[in-house]
């Protein structure tokens, strides 16, 4: 008689017993927030086409303290998901050498990171230069 | 010698008469020195001979001691006691692949993955002996070092849920070998072993969770490795349509 009986452990919970993986589950959970904002933006792109009232009451609709709560919950999710994002950046890329040497992970996520604020602040000084 | 005492659980399972693995602990004296491996090797000499579990060389470069160590991949011989002192240590089969007895896992499933990247140079020309060596530069050594580094110690597939949701994923460790053969300036076999990384169970099974190479004793980076692979996969495919029709390959 064969005594071999190998054991399967079942899957299920698998991302709650690490915290990496928890971690990994918040990434992904926050890129819907990044889908849900984009989907406000192209709400308000529909809007424009339709004419000045409809573009008016988009804006009007932006500026309910309800809509406020959800533009600083989807600044946190964002800066959350964009750090994450970055920090896995090196780990997806070929190696980047510059003048014989390879790049340091540290650098890759560095002026990943770097390159989102200085585009958020941008963003910010255009629309702040638009909107006075 | 001895001078502390520590908890050392481990999660058991004989066939013959478990039903399910189940914990059994015992009480290891221990030095500084000693490693988790250490401790179950008292365990075997003199607290119960029963205990099954894999090791050879004692320093990190065989791969064959890979366990699960308080719930984190890790090779038992470079894991130190002390560092987990005065908690308990929880030890149990690697995650992912079928419990054969104790600490002892069922690696078929990985020996028959390694085979099918075929790991070894293949020419992309005949040679002959009065060819001389092959020369390879710096910059070319550098392309593919780092992932002939592996032990195929297989904690980073402990390490990746996507080949414990989906055990057909050829998984991190042989792709990263993979790779290692594809990035050698000697070999020819690149558009062979493509097949298999653009396949249904090759790269696009993985998410990116970046575990594999957090816990890869040798530094390979298989995560690495894989998405350099996607981006690689996905330029073949589109170099299809760009192709002459009738041109081959
Ligand atoms: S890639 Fe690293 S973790 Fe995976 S089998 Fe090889 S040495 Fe082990
Ligand atoms: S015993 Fe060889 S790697 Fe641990």
């Amino acid at each position: 008689m064969n005594k071999r009986r190998p054991y399967v452990r079942p899957m299920t919970g698998w991302w709650r017993k690490n915290p990496f993986f928890i971690e990994y589950m918040i990434h992904e959970g926050t890129a819907l927030f990044v889908a849900a904002y984009a989907l406000v933006l192209l709400a308000g792109l529909v809007c424009l086409a339709q004419g000045e009232a409809a573009w008016n009451g988009w804006l009007g609709a932006l500026r309910h303290p309800l809509a406020i709560l959800f533009h600083l919950v989807t600044l946190a999710m964002l800066s959350y998901h964009s750090w994450t994002w970055f920090k896995i950046m090196p780990k997806t890329m070929p190696p980047v050498v510059l003048g014989g040497r390879r790049l340091p992970a540290a650098a890759i996520t560095g002026g990943g990171l770097a390159a989102v604020a200085l585009a958020s602040i941008a963003a910010l000084g255009l629309v702040w230069g638009m909107t006075r | 010698m001895a001078d502390k005492t520590i908890t050392v659980e481990v999660l058991r399972y004989r066939p013959e008469q478990d039903p399910a693995p189940e914990f059994q602990r015992y009480q290891v004296p221990f030095s500084d020195d000693m490693s988790v491996l250490q401790a179950l090797l008292y365990i075997k000499d003199e607290l119960d001979e029963t205990l099954s579990f894999r090791w050879s060389c004692r320093m990190a470069i065989c791969g064959s001691c890979g366990m699960m160590i308080n719930g984190d991949p890790k090779l038992s011989c470079k894991t130190f006691l002390r560092d987990i002192h005065p908690a308990t240590v929880r030890v149990e089969a690697l995650n992912h692949f079928p419990i054969e007895r104790d600490l002892v896992v069922v690696m078929d499933d990985f020996i028959d993955k390694l085979e099918r990247i075929q790991p070894y140079i293949i020419p992309a020309e005949p040679r002959s002996l009065d060819q001389g060596a092959y020369l390879q530069t710096p910059a070319q050594l550098d392309k593919y070092e780092q992932f002939s580094s592996c032990i195929n110690c297989l904690l980073c597939y402990a390490a990746c849920p996507q080949y414990g949701l989906n055990p057909t994923f050829i998984g991190p460790g042989a792709l990263a070998l993979l790779h290692r053969y594809n990035a050698d300036s000697r070999d020819g076999a690149s558009a062979q072993r493509m097949e298999l990384v653009a396949a249904e169970e090759g790269v696009f099974n993985c998410t990116a969770v970046g575990y594999c190479s957090e816990v890869c004793p040798k530094h390979v980076d298989p995560a690495n490795a894989v998405n350099q692979n996607k981006t690689t996969a996905a330029a073949d495919y589109f170099a299809r349509f760009l192709k002459p029709k009738g041109s081959g390959k």
